[in-house]
């Protein structure tokens, strides 16, 4: 990473060697830089030094002048005049390790053979480097009961553990959530969860991973292979737009665990934990396995790829069609969506926005959202963190943890327009405030994070488009947002950011691709093409990418029902079961792409596994044949060819597009039990990502209705008591949470066990419900 | 003339000694009256002068860690006074506690002033409900006389006293782990730098100092610095409380003057218990390497304890006789360390669990003479190893024992059993059936 | 059990001594001793709530020390200080009797729920060993015989005063409360000091 501020540089020698580095470097990193391996088990690079395991022990000499005892190189930064012998040079460092090495080891259950982090373990290894070969401990050894459940995630083999306190020191200094302790003290010292509260962390599985040895072990991944018999690939995280580094570990072609990649200037090391464990639908027996036509009789079969691509070709010639991309669409993939619809189709009509969205929305995003530069480093340097209709913690983690960074080591000021102070804006200190316009202190130096619900607040997104003083980002919930609005997989855009209205922006793109002419209307939305589809003279066909209709209203599936409806889908879904051609595609663990993380920063990725799926492909790939078959090709037959295409067209550096000019909405009034409704979506939920994932799911946050204390006072309720929210079309019942919420206001999970809100009541935000105790 | 010299203790024989009433009509007060009519600096300069050491077992200079506090930092500044006494053998602060709680109270006035801190703490080990009580009231009687609380004698000087109970832990004598005890964490020792005079009690500059240390600054304001410097020697000035304990006639507390004996001391003990010799004894606590005969006329300061091989630590002088095996007193010490051992570093958490099984095969009589060198060889893998001096004061008693007494962990493994009888060596032998 | 308004007041009271409100932990800590006999899970929920902590930061720190105790303990905690210098002068055969006699060992409770025993470390008054505590009060030269009328003296309801502190036992609950910083008035109870602690002083007086 690179600073603005020229950094001190101080040259130390260490075994003989000289090393420059910068001021503050602790030892055991100075080594690190001459390829000098000092054995560690408690310092990590990204926690706070604790000195505590005392296996790097090194001799240190400053100015002349010997330290009389060992020093643990994990706690000392360098300093000028300095001399350092690490084990490879000085006995006494030698024998201090070996010592530690031992001490560790008498207490240590022999149970490698059975223990999952054998062959990738830092104690095994450096048992190996540092220990003796037969140990002098003949006394009995320390034994606890074994594993406990500290989660329904993560098991704790106390036996196992050497309390270097990486994982507690994790939980407090960058997740914030304590709920991991030592305990005791002494001898019988131990990691450990008050009995009653698990580690319900959104972060706890950074624990197993960086734990040194086989204490911490993931529910899913305990005993289910070796890690010498894993193949491991890099891969970006399809979740959301936080745009995580992976590491994917496949064994014979089946993803066995994913574990967060180093990339210092976005996740650093770390990851969440439905990154981590929310995989399973990659293999899931609801995969779609071969391309399936639904027969006269009204029943899906199996068909080959040309017999299927064949119907598709002709029951989509002639007609009026829409485009409907979902949220976790590669760049590529929408790139092809979106060509697919211009050349192909000849329509506009297509948006990525599988959620509830506006015109206003979209005018923001071609006029704004698409510009937008800004990244993780301008949090790190801020004044002033906003967080409008954004719960990071929930909807973009790594978001959360870089702020949260910010807090704890320099008390960054942060402001959330939210409704209430959830647990995640309380660990950033943030002050609660209602609207935007209750922002105060917003200087040149404040970031503005722009949530995706910021669509739902009538005028608020061309207030935002309108502002000059504070940078800006928009942080779409999903992984392929930002991509799909690069690729110009909405109605009003076109690839590289050019407005659909601009002549100019139309003929760059006609010329890249060679065709006449291009649609000049900007094409219908989301909602615009759904309730086209059964009204007269409009639509008659969509092709349907990925999207779960109950995410974007209660009427969507209904929709569908009556219209030519093209599926391209991973698994089986409410969309499989009624369309008309079913075709399956790649996961992204079975093809190569990027995703545009919120920033707009590339997150490629490559295949990792082979074979698993000899009929699926990517959706280009697909929509490629498609328009062959229709004798209007996009020419993107991989996913390289699309990706290099997009990138020859460059980003538009003409007229942005027209900024939206909303104005906002009266206040909507109530009365009595009535409420207005808010919602977001947590992070572990009923998303389709997370299917069949258990284990991630005890973990989840419960479903709470926030009301205030004097709506709970009013309708007679407690904390923990059940309420009944309802409204025209359906009701909730479920437990009140009494915090500092607006009177007028009640807050619901939007998509969890047991609220869902769009489902249910036909909307996520700002409906009238009433709430009455149940 | 006397060999000793009360001042602390001066008064302990008076039955109201504890109360205000009683500190005052023996001259209680005064010296902070007059402390606070000096400037703050002044009374650090005095200190330095006067040559006080901290009691607490460090000797580290009292003035001098006054002055390292950064002044018009706009920061608070803390004193912390550290009550913890749980050193074995250490009995010296909580007996002047029970009897003389106002001359910490009037330390703390002084030391608070001239390191410019409006709050400070007594952290007192928990397991003393009396002491408690009275430190506790003492500070009730200082407030309700104006001596703590808003603008002391009419000075415009401000301070909160506040007293703070442990809850069981010899680790939270140690300044860092006392302080984050304090902060409301386990007591847990921390990195330093940065050390507590720039970032102790909540990352603020801090003191901290012994009861002692602290009560002894009084008499040095009132009496002054020379009268101080008359006492003790070359780099050892005044005097201190010496706690003898054990198989002596009399044991007891006696304030004398740094650099005197434990022959000197042990004379007016009464001496050995009849029919018994001096076996090996602790010069300040068990953390401090055992001594024996041959050291009967070391001089007890700094300087001569170190120059002998130990540290003068808080002068808690445990006397064993001939009766006491060895291996069983350095056992029990090594459980003690165990059994206090935070758990934070691995030498001294694993290792005093190691170096308890080891002593009790040894002191079974199991074993060979290997067995006794891979002891040593273990100790010296965690002495100097660990985090903080906690491991360092396991090692003290087992590697000093070895020193002059191999040949009788040599004669339980030849046993093969203890040979001592433990009930010669209690209190009531031979009166107790 | 419940904590009264008036006993959460008191838990206020305490959390306004400090500057920052978590350094109260302790002191809550002895409190909810105070009122339970040991740390229960209502208490450890309950000073979360107060100091704005997860209830495994409280855990982690009231499994840190030894005096709070995760199960209750007797109405007399009677602690028998076995670190060297008393164990040697009789401390290990004190315990051993007193366990004996009351058929319990370390850490366990007479069933009638008056007298728990415990192992302890030194407790600062080496110079009075052997050395028991009770309720963390002094009982200064101790033998197997004195502490076996001792706790005997404690189940009937009539236990022995402590030698250096208050005229008469108080129990352990009580005397939780005063380490939680509520005074019981009992500070001028007791002598100044005990003849040990006065013995270098009467020398001095005596030119010796």
């Amino acid at each position: 990473m690179t600073t603005d501020v020229a950094v001190e540089m101080i040259t130390v020698v260490i075994d003989g060697f000289e090393v420059t580095v910068p001021k503050g470097t602790l030892i055991i990193r100075a080594a690190e830089k001459l390829g000098i391996q000092i054995p560690r088990f408690c310092d990590h690079p990204l926690l706070a030094p604790a000195g505590a395991c005392r296996q790097c022990l090194v001799d240190v000499e400053i100015n002349g002048r010997a330290f009389p005892k060992p020093q643990a190189s994990c706690t000392i930064p360098v300093e000028p005049n300095m001399i350092v012998k690490t084990q490879l040079t000085s006995p006494v460092a030698e024998k201090a390790q070996k010592g530690i090495m031992e001490l560790l080891l008498i207490n240590h259950p022999l149970d490698c053979p059975v223990c999952d982090k054998g062959g990738e373990c830092p104690l095994q290894n450096q048992a190996m480097s540092t220990g003796r070969s037969e140990s002098r401990f003949t006394g009995v050894k320390r034994t606890f009961e074994k594993p406990i459940n500290i989660s329904s995630q993560v098991l704790l083999d106390r036996e196992r553990c050497v309390l270097c306190a990486r994982c507690t020191r994790f939980s407090e200094q960058i997740a914030g959530d304590p709920f991991i302790t030592l305990n005791e003290r002494g001898a019988l010292q131990q990691v450990g969860i008050y009995e009653k509260d698990p580690f319900n962390s959104y972060f706890s599985g950074n624990t197993v991973q960086i734990c040194p040895v086989g204490a911490l072990t993931g529910a899913s991944y305990r005993f289910r292979a070796r890690p010498f018999d894993l193949v491991s690939t890099p891969t970006a995280c399809e979740h959301c737009a936080s745009g995580c580094a992976l590491r994917t570990d496949v064994r014979r072609g089946k993803t066995l665990r994913r574990l967060a990649g180093d990339d210092a200037s976005v996740n650093e090391e770390w990851n969440c934990d439905k990154g981590r464990w929310a995989f399973k639908y990659l293999s899931s027996k609801e995969r779609v396995a071969s391309p399936l036509v639904r027969g006269d009789d009204g029943e899906l079969r199996e068909a080959s790829w040309p017999e299927a691509i064949a119907r598709v070709a002709s029951g989509l010639t002639g007609k009026r069609v829409g485009v409907l991309v979902g949220g976790r669409a590669t760049v590529e993939d929408a790139y092809g969506y979106s060509k697919f619809a211009r050349v192909t189709l000849g329509t506009n009509d297509i948006d990525f926005r599988s959620r509830p969205h506006t015109d206003e929305e979209a005018a923001f995003l071609a006029s704004t959202a698409v510009n937008l530069k800004i990244t993780y480093s301008d949090i790190d340097k801020a004044d002033h963190v906003v967080l409008l209709n954004f719960e990071p913690e929930d909807e973009s983690p790594i978001v959360f943890l870089r702020v949260y960074k910010q807090v704890r080591k320099r008390s960054l000021a942060v402001t959330t327009v939210a409704p209430f102070a959830t647990r995640g804006s309380e660990k950033l200190n943030a002050n609660v405030v209602s609207t935007f316009d209750q922002v105060t202190n917003l200087t040149e130096k404040s970031v503005v994070l722009v949530g995706e619900r910021s669509a739902e607040v009538p005028g608020l997104l061309s207030a935002i488009a309108a502002h000059t003083t504070a940078k800006i980002a928009w942080i779409p919930r999903r992984s392929g947002e930002r991509g799909a609005l690069a690729a110009g997989a909405l109605g009003n855009v076109l690839p590289g950011g050019r407005p659909v209205s601009d002549a100019e922006a139309r003929i760059d793109i006609q010329s890249a691709w060679g065709v006449d002419s291009l649609p000049t209307e900007p094409g219908l939305s989301t909602s615009e093409i759904l309730s086209s589809l059964n009204s007269e003279g409009g639509l008659d066909a969509v092709v349907v990418g990925g999207v779960d209709p109950a995410d974007i209203s209660a009427e969507a599936l209904g929709q569908l029902l009556n219209t030519f409806v093209v599926s391209l889908e991973i698994s089986h879904s409410a969309v499989t079961a009624i369309a008309d051609v079913v075709l399956p595609v790649a996961a992204v663990t079975e093809k190569a792409g990027s995703f545009l993380d919120w920033e707009g920063r590339e997150r490629s990725f490559e295949q990792a596994i082979e074979g698993a799926l000899i009929t699926s492909r990517s959706d280009v790939r697909i929509l490629s044949m498609i328009a062959d078959e229709m004798a209007k090709p996009i020419s993107l037959p991989s996913v390289t060819s699309a990706k290099k295409e997009l990138l020859s067209l460059g980003k538009w550096d003409g007229k942005s597009a027209a900024k939206p000019a909303q104005p906002k909405s009266a206040p909507v009034s109530v009365s009595g039990n009535e409420a207005i409704l808010t919602s977001w979506r947590q992070l572990i939920d009923l998303g389709s990502l997370q299917a069949g994932e258990e284990n991630l799911a005890g973990t989840a946050r419960k479903a709470v209705a926030v009301i205030s204390a004097k709506r709970a006072q009013s309708i007679g309720v407690a904390n923990g008591d059940l309420v009944k929210i309802s409204n025209e079309r359906g009701s909730i019942s479920i437990e009140a949470h009494v915090a500092n919420i607006s009177d007028e206001k009640v807050w619901l999970p939007r998509n969890s066990e047991g609220s869902q809100t769009i489902v249910t009541f036909g909307a996520a935000e700002g409906c009238l419900v009433t709430v009455v105790k149940a | 003339m006397s060999k000793l010299s009360p001042v602390l203790s001066a008064h302990w024989d008076e039955a109201d000694s504890f109360t205000i009433d009683g500190y005052r009509r023996n001259g209680g007060y005064n010296a902070a009256k007059t402390a606070l009519d000096m400037d703050a600096d002044a009374v650090i300069q005095l200190v330095k002068d006067s040559g006080l050491r901290g009691r607490g077992g460090a000797g580290f200079p009292t003035g001098m860690k006054w002055g390292f506090i950064p002044q018009n930092d706009g920061k608070d500044h803390y004193l912390v006074v550290n009550a913890d006494e749980s050193e074995p053998g250490t009995c010296k602060d909580m007996p002047l506690l029970m009897a003389n709680p106002h001359s910490l109270i009037e330390g703390i006035i002084i030391a608070s002033y001239a390191i410019r801190a409006n709050y400070a703490f007594i952290y007192l080990r928990g397991e003393v409900v009396h002491v408690y009580r009275r430190v506790q009231q003492a500070i009730q009687d200082a407030y309700a006389a104006g001596l703590l609380g808003k603008n002391i004698n009419g000075k415009g000087f401000d301070l909160e006293l506040v007293l703070h109970a442990g809850a069981g832990a010899y680790i939270c004598g140690e300044e860092t782990a006392l302080l984050d005890s304090l902060e409301g964490f386990r007591g847990q020792p921390r990195l330093r730098p940065p050390f507590p005079a720039i970032a102790g009690l909540y990352a603020r500059p801090t003191v901290v100092n012994n009861v002692e240390s602290i009560a002894s600054v009084p008499a040095i304001i009132a009496n002054g610095v020379e009268w101080f410097q008359a006492m003790g020697t070359e780099k050892s000035k005044g005097f201190t409380l010496y706690s003898l304990s054990g198989h002596v006639k009399n044991p007891g507390q006696f304030e004398a003057p740094l650099g005197i004996t434990l022959r000197e001391l042990l004379e007016m003990a009464g001496g050995m218990r009849d029919g018994h010799e001096l076996k090996f004894w602790t010069p300040g606590g068990s953390s401090t390497p055992m001594f024996t005969q041959e050291h009967l006329d070391v001089p007890l300061d700094y300087e001569g304890v170190g120059a002998a091989g130990s540290m003068l630590g808080t002068k808690a002088l445990q006397i064993f006789d001939e009766t006491t095996c060895v291996v069983r007193a350095v056992l029990r010490w090594t459980e003690f360390y165990k059994h206090e051992s935070c758990g934070k570093c691995t030498p001294c958490r694993e290792g005093t669990w190691w170096l308890v099984q080891a002593l009790k095969e040894l002191e079974a009589g199991r074993g060979t003479s290997a067995d006794l060198d891979k002891l040593l060889d273990i100790v010296d893998n965690i002495a100097g190893r660990s985090f903080c001096a906690l491991a360092d004061g396991a090692a003290s008693p087992i590697v000093s024992s070895m020193k002059h007494f191999r040949a009788e962990y040599q004669r339980h493994l030849d046993l093969g059993s203890c040979p001592f009888d433990p009930i010669a060596s209690t209190l009531f032998a031979g009166v107790h059936s | 059990m419940s904590y009264s308004s008036e006993n959460i007041a008191t838990m206020d009271s305490i959390i306004a001594r400090y500057p920052r409100k978590r350094s109260a932990i302790m002191p809550l800590l002895h409190f909810v001793q105070a009122i339970e006999g040991f740390v229960t899970s209502e208490g450890i929920e309950l000073i979360a709530k107060k100091l704005e902590l997860e209830t495994a930061e409280v855990t982690a720190v009231s499994t840190f020390y030894t005096q709070y105790k995760s199960e209750p303990v007797g109405e007399y905690h009677v602690g028998v200080c076995i670190n060297t210098l008393c164990a040697v002068m009789g401390g290990d055969e004190i315990y051993k009797s007193v366990s004996d006699h009351l058929g319990i060992g370390n850490d366990e409770v007479t069933k009638d729920g008056k007298v728990s025993l415990e192992r302890i470390e030194c407790n600062a008054a080496c110079d009075y060993a052997p050395v028991v505590m009770v309720n963390w009060e002094f009982f200064d030269n101790q033998t197997p015989q004195s502490v076996k009328d001792l706790v005997d003296g404690a189940r009937n309801g009539n236990p022995p005063a402590p030698t250096r502190g208050p005229k008469s036992l108080r129990t352990w609950k009580e005397n939780s409360a005063v380490l939680a910083g509520i005074s019981d008035g009992l500070a001028g109870e007791g002598v100044s000091a005990g003849e040990p602690s006065k013995l270098g002083l009467k020398l001095s007086k005596e030119g010796k």
